[in-house]
């Protein structure tokens, strides 16, 4: 059955390992949605964040895959039931009007979304949350007009003491 | 010990009982050949770096240990990447070095700059730039150790300029850690129990039995294993020679081009035993119609190749020769007696009845008495390579070989011009086997320039060519599916392959008739040169059997 897998790869944090992945999910033709990468708890060590469209054997061999690469440590998947989900998206709204700008700072309060810049015609509001979320917001704040949108990707982490950490070595 | 870069690349080479390199230099690798000018390795300058490529995939091929290449930045670099791509394909524990433009100017399109980091990022196991002087010992260390361990593959390692000619204090290792990579080797014990219960419990086995088999040198486990359970053995293309094709048990090659009783026997099995094989679309045909009684066992050390064609009932990871040693282990405790009995006479039956026939008087000559005037020329430990095409089947299919590494061909990339450098590289390995590449006039015209350096080096290696005046493989696709319209297949009347090879100091001569197949063959390899056969082949001789794309292994036509 298709369905969006969460990988998590831990990688050694060297030049081109970014493009070592990416690059290995392009040529095996594997598709992917977001794609987003960070420091960890341990020094030189990234995490990677992806999600792969894909049935179960798609999702095996990513996995594998990613597995292959010398300086890939670690691959997880993560089931987004039992995880928290989390975007954080930066958006640009044009504010033409006092009304207008009370709205807005209202919506943002609503969803939890910080105002994090203000300017005579334009705010930047920033949003975390789960995909639904950050999408039901930007679609709110279309009618303002959407100047400038961008998103971080996706990054997971298990609920519970469960990790995908790797012991320091 | 401080010393500069260029210093400790040669030091660190040596440490690893690096004995030859095969290369070309260039601006950004003059440091590097400076030392090497009064180093114990040989240096064995080649007329293109494709063919140091192959050279060192050849010598790494014969003797399952890495082969070194080396070449300049920019183009030096991108000639070597056909020969880096068919390593990878094959598997091939090749290490290559490429000079770089100095650190400074990286980035900025400088004179002879490539991304050579970027561009074989695809078609290598690892790659490495230098970034200091000091950590170059330890990088030559992993690259060696990446290139020949698990599943073996190439490894590159770039080297700015600046980097060979820095100086710093350097330590070499003598073990390296690398966190992200622990091959597996053993099987795990409720697998491999698996494995012999459904070997048991089997009554029409086969082994298959691919380069995997060669490269963990489990040849001699398969053959007791074979003669333990009495299952008869197929190989691929690259598992040609891990199993005697003399042996009673023995089918030959599958395939495409492979014998109708492998075919058959994969098709009626109840049992494949598939043995570091990544099932090539080339070895299984169509894949929904490929063993489709069988039970699969699949022993692969490439955890990845489990189930990415063909899927595997019972997986088992690990390398080829501690598997099966683990598995007969465990049938020697369960086995009683065989019960294949009837399954064995029947693909016995086979065998007989679709042994091909060589012993053609016709002339011009076919093929196929050429192989066979080969195979009754070479000794067993010797080699034969081959180029793509036409020739390169001719030889899979009749060709028997019963050695492991002494059969050498491009299998995955399938690359013409890969057999006569090969062949150099083979040679240089074991200069006391014979060498022979089964060659296609249009692979051979394709690294041609190679006869310089065999014979400026000695390396007496023979090419046999077969003759067509014809990309020939090509041709057969045109003729039996595209309405005989012969599109860019044909080469014209020259070159004169004898005068060639005279004109490069080489032997040269031509056959035409049978009678004059093994004269020709002595007189190449006792000519105290390298040495070139020019086999005028009957033109439009198709090498069949064969399965037509996308259909089954059992469909198999004459
Ligand atoms: C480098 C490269 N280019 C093109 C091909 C496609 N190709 C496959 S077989 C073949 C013909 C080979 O001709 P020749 O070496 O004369 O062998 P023959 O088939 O005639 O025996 C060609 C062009 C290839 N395999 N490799
Ligand atoms: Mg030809």
């Amino acid at each position: 059955m298709e369905k969006t897998h969460y990988i998590v790869a831990l990688v050694e944090d060297r030049p081109g390992v970014m493009q070592r992945v990416s690059g290995l999910l392009r040529k095996r033709n594997f598709n992917i949605d977001s794609i987003s990468v960070g420091a960890t708890e341990i020094p030189g060590i990234s995490r990677i964040t992806m999600t792969v469209r894909g049935d179960r054997v798609v999702l095996e061999q990513v996995m594998k895959q990613l597995n292959k690469l010398i300086e890939v440590v670690k691959v997880s998947e993560l089931n987004p039931k039992e995880s928290v989900v989390r975007e954080l998206a930066l958006i640009k709204v044009s504010v033409k009007s006092a009304d207008a700008r009370a709205e807005v700072v209202q919506y943002a309060n609503i969803f939890r979304g910080r105002i994090v810049d203000v300017a005579k015609r334009s705010m930047v509001v920033e949003i975390t949350g789960d995909e639904d979320k950050v999408n039901a917001f930007i679609e709110l704040m279309r009618s303002y007009g959407i100047k400038e949108i961008a998103r971080t990707g996706k990054t997971i982490m298990a609920r519970g003491t469960k990790t995908v950490a790797v012991r320091e070595q | 010990m401080r010393m500069t870069g260029a210093q400790a690349i040669v030091e660190a080479l040596r440490r690893e009982g690096v004995e030859v390199i095969f290369g070309i230099p260039g601006g950004a690798s003059i440091p590097l050949y400076d030392v090497l000018y009064d180093s114990d390795i040989r240096h064995i300058l080649t007329r293109h770096e494709q063919g140091a490529a192959h050279a060192a995939d050849g010598y790494a091929r014969a003797l399952g240990r890495a082969g070194v290449c080396s070449a300049t930045s920019g183009p030096g670099a991108t000639n070597l990447t056909t020969g880096i791509a068919t390593a990878y394909m094959d598997s091939s524990p090749v290490v290559a070095f490429t000079g770089q433009v100095a650190t400074p100017f990286i980035g900025r399109d400088a004179f002879q700059e490539t991304d050579v980091i970027g561009i074989t990022m695809p078609i290598t196991k690892h790659n490495f730039q230098i970034r200091s002087v000091a950590e170059i010992p330890e990088v030559i260390k992993k690259a060696f150790h990446i290139a020949q361990t698990g599943r073996p593959g190439p490894v590159l390692v770039d080297l700015p300029k600046d980097m060979q000619e820095g100086e710093a204090e350097v330590e070499f290792p003598e073990k390296v850690e690398i966190v992200g990579y622990k091959p597996t080797y053993e099987g795990h014990p409720r697998q491999v129990k698996a494995a012999a219960r459904a070997i048991l419990e089997a009554s029409r086995p086969v082994i298959l039995a691919g380069g995997g088999v060669i490269i963990s040198g489990a040849s001699q486990e398969l053959r007791e294993l074979a003669e333990l359970i009495m299952a008869p053995v197929v190989t691929t293309l690259m598992g040609k020679g891990s199993f005697p094709e003399s042996h009673p048990l023995a089918l030959g090659v599958l395939g495409m081009h492979g014998r109708k009783a492998a075919n058959y026997a994969v098709t009626d099995a109840d049992l494949l035993i598939a043995i570091g094989t990544r099932f090539s679309d080339r070895s299984t045909g169509m894949v929904s119609c490929f063993a489709p009684e069988a039970r699969v066992i699949h022993i692969d050390i490439d955890p990845a190749e489990i189930g990415k064609n063909v899927r595997a009932d019972i997986p088992v990871v690990g390398d080829a020769r501690r598997v099966l040693r683990q598995l007969i282990d465990v049938l020697r405790e369960m086995l009683r007696r065989a019960k294949t009995e009837q399954w064995v006479e029947k693909v016995q039956r086979w065998k007989k009845e679709f042994n091909p026939r060589m012993d053609y008087d016709d002339v011009p000559l076919k093929p196929q008495r050429i192989i066979k005037e080969i195979m009754d020329f070479l000794g067993e430990d010797d080699i034969v390579t081959t180029e793509v095409g036409q020739c390169q089947m001719w030889a899979h299919h009749y060709l028997g070989r019963t050695k492991p590494r002494t059969f050498i061909s491009s299998g995955g990339l399938g690359t013409m011009g890969f057999g006569f450098p090969a062949a150099m590289g083979a040679k240089v390995a074991r200069p006391e086997a014979k060498v022979i590449d089964i060659a296609g006039d249009g692979s051979f015209l394709m690294n041609i320039q190679e006869l310089a350096t065999v014979v400026e080096n000695e390396i007496n290696v023979v090419v046999a060519v077969f003759d067509n005046r014809y990309l020939g493989m090509v041709r057969q696709w045109q003729e039996l599916f595209y309405d005989r319209r012969y599109s860019a297949v044909g080469l014209g009347e020259t070159p004169d392959f004898v005068r060639v090879a005279q004109a490069f100091g080489a032997f040269g001569t031509a056959v035409e008739r049978p009678g004059e197949i093994r004269d020709a063959l002595r007189e190449a390899f006792d000519a105290g040169k390298p040495a070139v056969i020019d086999f005028l082949i009957d033109r439009e001789c198709n090498i069949f059997p064969m399965v037509p794309p996308g259909r089954c292994l059992k469909d198999i036509i004459e």
